[in-house]
C-alpha cells in the first residue's frame, strides 16, 4: 500500500504530478476512495489554508495546492459517483449582475473544487435567473455569490429575492463574499453565510452542507 | 537613467499628484461607474480634477487611463475605443497641466490572474501594448505600471510600456501578509525591486495598499534592493466602510509629515494614492517648503 502520508504531503506541497500517481496506486491496489479523500486530501487543504491565514502560503501557493487536489479529485471522483457517492456539495459560484471581477470569485472556485464540492462556475455580470436555472437544471445545493463594488453588493439582495419569488430559496445555502462584504451586510439580505476569506469560505460551504 | 527622469530629479524630490477615482466621484461618477469612460463622456470633469492636482503643486500628474486595457474595459467600452480613452485621457491631463507639470500616463492592472489561467501571457501582453501605444501618441511624458498585485503581469506591462521609448515607472501593492509587506502574490519588496529592475522599469516602487506609515519599512526594503529612483505613493491610511462608502482615516498634515522620512529613504517622486486629495499634495509642498 502506498504512503498516505506522501500523497498529503504531495497536496500541500502542490506537487500535482505526484498526488496523481500516488492516488492511480492507491486506488490500484483497492484503498478506499473515499478514505483518500476524507483521511488524507481534504486534511492536506485544511493545512494548505492554515498555512495561508498563517501567511507562511500566498495565492500562488493555494492555487497550486487545490490543483494538485482537483487533479487527484478527478481520479477518484468516478469512481465515488459509480457507486452512488454524492459530492460534498454541489456549488454555482458568480459575480453577480453588473459587476465583472472574478480573481476573488476564481479563487473560492478552485479552494471549493479542491475542497472536495463540485463547482458550477457561472462567470460575472450573472443574472438571478442564471442562479435560478442553475439550481432547479443543475440541482445545486449552494449559491455562492462575490462582489468588489459596493455598487454591486445590492444585486446579492435582488438575487435573493429572486430565489425566494422562484420558490427555490429553501433548496439552497446562498453564501456571499467580497471586499465590501460584511457579516452585518449578510444578515441584512438574509444570506445563510458570509466569508472573509477564500480559506473561510470552503469552511462556510462545509458548514452549510452539514459536514465540518 | 533616462534623461527626462534625470531632469526631473535634478532640483530634488518630485511630487506627484493623488487619487483619481474619488476625485470624480465627488463630481459624480457613481460608484460601479466605469471612472476611464469619462474621458469621452465627462472630459470637461476629468480636467478639473487634473487642474486641482496642477494647482496644488504637483509637478507629475498622471492620467484617468488606470483601468483602459482591452481586458478590464470588457463591456465598458467597444474594442475601437480604447485607443481613444487612452489617447484622451493624456491629452486631457497635458491641457491641465499647461506646461507647468509632467503627464506620466497611467496603466493598472488587467483585473484577471495569469496563474489562474484567466487569461493568456500573450493576450495579456497585447493589450497593454495597445494601451501604452494610445498612451504614447495622446503625448504621455512617461508611463506609470501601477497597483500591480502579480509581478508576472507587471513584467509584461513593462516591457510592452518599454516599446514606446518613454521612460517607465513600475509600482506594486503590498498588502498582504502578516505585516502587509508583501503582494497579493506573496513578493517582498527586495523580490519586487529586483524583478521590476530587471525587467527595464526607469523607477520603481509602492502605490497603494496600505497607509504611509507602512511605507517606511517599504521604503527602506526597496531602497536596499535597487539603484533605481523610488516612486512612492500610499494610500490616506486603512479605508473602513461606513454607511457603504470608504472612509479614509488619514489628514493631509499627518501624512505629510511622513514625506521628509521617505525623502530621506530615498523617495525620487511622493504622492498619494486611495483617500489622497489635492489638499495632500498641497501638504506635502508646505512640508518639504516649496
Amino acid at each position: 500500500m502506498p504512503d498516505l502520508k506522501e500523497l498529503y504531503d504531495a497536496v500541500v506541497r502542490g506537487d500535482a504530478r505526484t498526488t496523481q500517481a500516488i492516488t492511480q496506486q492507491a486506488l490500484a491496489e483497492g484503498v478506499d476512495p473515499l478514505k483518500l479523500v476524507n483521511e488524507c486530501m481534504i486534511p492536506a487543504m485544511d493545512e494548505v489554508g492554515r498555512r495561508f491565514e498563517c501567511n507562511e502560503y500566498f495565492v500562488p501557493e493555494l492555487l497550486i495546492s487545490a490543483r494538485a487536489m482537483k487533479s487527484a479529485l478527478e481520479l477518484v471522483r468516478p469512481i465515488l459517483t459509480a457507486r452512488g457517492d454524492e459530492p460534498m456539495g454541489r456549488v454555482a459560484i458568480g459575480t453577480v449582475r453588473g459587476d465583472l471581477h472574478d480573481i476573488g470569485k476564481n479563487l473560492v472556485a478552485s479552494l471549493l473544487e479542491g475542497g472536495g464540492f463540485e463547482v458550477i462556475d457561472l462567470g460575472v455580470n450573472v443574472a438571478p435567473e442564471k442562479f435560478i436555472a442553475t439550481i432547479t437544471e443543475k440541482q445545486a445545493n449552494i449559491v455562492a455569490m462575490s462582489a468588489l463594488l459596493t455598487t454591486t453588493m445590492p444585486a446579492m439582495k435582488t438575487t435573493i429575492e429572486g430565489l425566494r419569488q422562484a420558490g427555490v430559496r429553501d433548496k439552497v445555502k446562498v453564501l456571499i463574499g467580497g471586499a465590501p462584504i460584511t457579516q452585518q451586510y449578510a444578515d441584512e439580505i438574509g444570506a445563510d453565510g458570509y466569508s472573509e476569506s477564500a480559506v473561510g469560505a470552503v469552511a462556510l460551504a462545509k458548514k452549510a452542507m452539514g459536514a465540518g | 537613467m533616462h534623461p527626462l527622469i534625470q531632469q526631473l530629479l535634478a532640483q530634488g524630490p518630485v511630487i506627484t499628484d493623488g487619487a483619481w477615482g474619488t476625485q470624480l466621484q465627488e463630481r459624480g461618477l457613481s460608484l460601479g461607474e466605469f471612472p476611464d469612460t469619462w474621458n469621452l463622456t465627462h472630459a470637461d470633469k476629468v480636467a478639473e480634477v487634473a487642474r486641482a492636482y496642477v494647482q496644488a503643486g504637483s509637478q507629475v500628474i498622471l492620467t484617468n487611463t488606470f483601468g483602459a486595457n482591452r481586458i478590464r474595459l470588457g463591456d465598458h467600452a467597444a474594442a475601437g475605443a480604447v485607443s481613444e480613452i487612452n489617447r484622451r485621457g493624456v491629452e486631457i491631463s497635458r491641457a491641465a497641466a499647461a506646461g507647468r507639470a509632467r503627464v506620466f500616463a497611467s496603466m493598472g492592472p488587467t483585473g484577471k490572474l495569469l496563474m489562474n489561467g484567466d487569461v493568456t501571457r500573450d493576450a495579456m501582453g497585447d493589450a497593454f501594448a495597445e494601451q501604452a501605444r494610445a498612451l504614447a501618441k495622446g503625448g504621455a511624458d512617461a508611463l506609470v505600471v501601477e497597483t500591480m498585485s502579480d509581478l508576472d503581469e507587471a513584467v509584461l506591462a513593462i516591457a510592452a510600456a518599454l516599446e514606446t521609448g518613454l521612460p517607465v515607472v513600475a509600482c506594486m501593492v503590498f498588502d498582504s501578509g502578516k505585516d502587509k509587506d508583501r503582494t497579493m502574490m506573496g513578493a517582498t519588496p527586495e523580490q519586487a525591486a529586483r524583478t521590476l529592475t530587471q525587467a527595464g522599469a526607469d523607477v520603481i516602487g509602492a502605490n497603494c495598499g496600505q497607509g504611509i506609515a507602512g511605507f517606511v519599512a517599504i521604503a527602506r526594503r526597496l531602497r536596499a534592493a535597487t539603484e533605481r529612483p523610488l516612486w512612492l505613493k500610499p494610500n490616506a491610511g486603512l479605508p473602513a466602510m461606513v454607511e457603504g462608502r470608504p472612509q479614509y482615516s488619514t489628514a493631509p498634515e499627518e501624512f505629510a509629515g511622513y514625506v521628509p522620512k521617505l525623502v530621506e529613504l530615498g523617495a525620487a517622486f511622493v504622492g498619494g494614492c486611495c483617500g489622497a486629495r489635492p489638499d495632500f499634495i498641497t501638504a506635502i509642498r508646505r512640508q518639504l517648503n516649496r
